[in-house]
């Protein structure tokens, strides 16, 4: 990568207000910072673990976060969010049917889902009536307190 | 050596293990509330899961939480840390029960040394004299007496409903016992409708005293000498210092030997720590309690034993015989902590839970400082209150303490109040530099401060 180009990324990232520019090929890699902020500190640090990562730029509102998916915020939807920390299953076996699907309409109490924790399978139920608007977690991945499972119309 | 190990903490002590498991080559997984998530302990883990929103009961206290977030990362074994479930027996026994091991002793062995009745019936048998009783309530005025004077005076007349520092009437000779004996079985049926008493020994001006053990697996049992825990106010400690500044070499060796004798019989695993009473007009001591963790303090004994307590508890966990510099250990200069909390120590030590603004922490030769604090920190009023330790070493104690005046002074912390300035006063107040001090002298010197004013 020549001067040049690095000179026009810094002024892209002044542009929009980036203070991080990562780029990774396979012979080489730039990592361009601006600041010091908490996102650099995360950085510095580096949690390594993707998929169980602290989330990027939470909103803390006196002590109460939400580990809001980096997606823009669509309005009617509600969330349902992982009471507790395990495995998220969409089957109630492997080669069951799953329980429900995308734009399912589900009634109040009904079985979304389990969550495995200790060898217990524990049912999560929906609290309102609604549709499926989507399923945010794959298929037996871990979950923690907090993340987001279904996004319901 | 385990491959993953899962600190069940949070605050210092939880970037503490984290920072140990670094350094021996072990992945760290760390558990935080909603409101840890921006600290420092989730972010320098390998992992994080959020384990609940912020208070205890409904995160950093719950089992079955903390054991799921073990599974779904494959954590082989659990550092508990201090407080929360460190000394919770139920927990060692469901660690055990899925396979993963518990950093610390067994769940029975917490559990016998969790019950004071038990731990003190424990140490007499094994010969580690305990504070002299009644053994129970005496019935009659004429046992009463009889009894404080077997004991010797000054004697503790205690209320059996009492409790929490009420109920308490100190009698300091024999002339007065019948009269205030009188008067306390009045006043205790007054006050919690039962007038039955027990005696105990008072012990005047006392200083709190602790061992720390260390056991493995294979039968090695040591002590690494004391920790002077005195300047502390209702049993909050605010400095200690390592060694004190009473015991002579016999009754170092004397306490030690029975610390350890202790351990030994009740089979103990990991670290621990054994705490007397000391009376320093008698030179007598006497066994109070046994801490069955890791304590706050464990610092200054690592810095003039010139060891590493959270790794040693990590390879004692992994099977492997206490490491030969543990086993030869031998102590080295002066250290002394401040454990700095986000309190105002001049009301009563109300919290001060807030947003830092600024923070600056000393540094240089001889001082430590153990946080999980940075500038732009915001101090949840969740959990204690305590936001750092500094731990100052020197190869005197005049040298430690002038350490200490210095690295306070350099501590700069805006935007919430802290125990510094208090602490400011204790290392400059000749009492402290004699060495005269005991576990009601934080008590004293407020009230007459208060009475000044």
């Amino acid at each position: 990568m020549e001067l040049k180009e690095i000179r026009q990324i810094v002024a892209l990232m002044n542009q929009h207000g980036l203070s991080l520019f990562h780029l990774e090929k396979k012979d080489f890699t730039i990592k361009l910072k601006k600041g010091m902020d908490l996102g650099e500190l995360r950085e510095i640090l580096a949690v390594r673990s993707p998929g169980l990562a602290v989330p990027a730029e939470p909103e803390t509102v006196g002590g109460k976060t939400h580990t809001a998916a980096p997606e823009e915020p669509v309005d009617d939807h509600r969330i349902i969010a992982s009471p507790m920390v395990g495995t998220f299953y969409r089957k109630p076996t492997p080669d069951a049917e799953e329980f429900v699907k995308v734009g399912e309409n589900v009634a109040e109490g009904q079985t979304l889902c389990i969550i495995e924790a200790m060898k217990v399978m524990n049912e999560i139920r929906a609290e309102n009536a609604g549709v499926i608007a989507e399923i945010c977690v794959e298929d037996a991945t871990p979950v923690q307190y907090g993340d987001v499972l279904f996004r319901m119309k | 050596m385990f491959s993953k190990v899962l600190v069940a903490n949070r605050g210092e002590i939880a970037l503490r293990v984290i920072r140990a498991c670094r350094e021996l080559g072990v992945e760290s997984v760390a558990v935080y509330s909603e409101a840890d998530v921006d600290s420092l302990h989730v972010q320098l883990a390998d992992e994080a899961v959020c384990i609940g929103p912020g208070p205890s009961r409904d995160s950093y206290l719950k089992p079955d939480r903390i054991i799921a977030a073990a599974e779904i990362t494959e954590a082989e074994a659990i550092h508990p840390g201090y407080g929360f479930l460190a000394e919770n027996a139920r927990f060692a026994e469901i660690c055990a029960s899925c396979k993963i091991k518990f950093i610390g002793p067994s769940a029975e062995v917490i559990r016998l040394m969790g019950d004071k009745n038990a731990a003190r019936r424990t140490a007499i048998a094994n010969g580690v004299s305990v504070i002299t009783g009644s053994d129970g309530l005496v019935e009659s005025e004429p046992e009463a007496l009889e009894t404080a004077r077997r004991i010797g005076f000054p004697v503790m007349i205690k209320a059996s409903a009492g409790g929490g520092g009420r109920g308490m009437r100190p009698v300091l000779d024999e002339d007065q016992f019948l009269a205030q004996f009188r008067a306390a079985s009045a006043e205790a049926k007054a006050a919690f409708g039962n007038d039955a008493c027990y005696l105990e020994k008072l012990v005047l001006n006392p200083h709190h005293i602790e061992f720390q053990v260390l056991a493995d697996k294979h039968g090695h049992v040591v002590h690494l000498g004391e920790r002077d825990c005195s300047m502390q106010r209702r049993h909050q400690k605010i400095i200690e210092e390592c060694p004190s500044p009473l015991l002579t070499p016999k009754m170092r060796r004397e306490m030690g030997e029975a610390a350890v004798a202790l351990a030994r019989a009740i089979g103990y695993e990991n670290a621990g720590t054994i705490e007397f009473l000391v009376d320093p007009a008698s030179k007598g001591y006497w066994f109070m309690e046994m801490n069955t963790r890791i304590q706050v303090e464990h610092p200054i004994t690592e810095e003039v034993m010139g060891c590493e307590l959270i790794k040693e508890q990590i390879r004692i966990a992994a099977g492997a015989p206490l490491s030969p510099h543990i086993q030869k250990a031998r102590p080295r200069g002066h250290s002394i902590e401040c454990r700095i909390n986000a309190e105002d120590p001049y009301d009563h030590f109300a919290p001060s839970p807030g947003t830092i603004s600024m923070w600056y922490a000393p540094g240089g030769k001889g001082v430590r400082v153990d946080t999980h604090v940075y500038s732009g920190y915001t101090v949840p009023p969740f959990y204690d209150s305590m936001i750092a330790k500094v731990i100052v070493t020197a190869a005197r104690r005049e040298v430690a303490i002038a350490r200490m005046r210095r690295a306070l002074s350099e501590f700069i912390i805006r935007g919430v109040k802290t125990t510094i300035p208090f602490q400011q006063v204790i290392v400059n107040h000749p009492d402290f530099l004699a060495g005269k001090y005991d576990i009601g002298w934080v008590g004293r010197y407020l009230e007459q401060r208060t009475n000044d004013q």
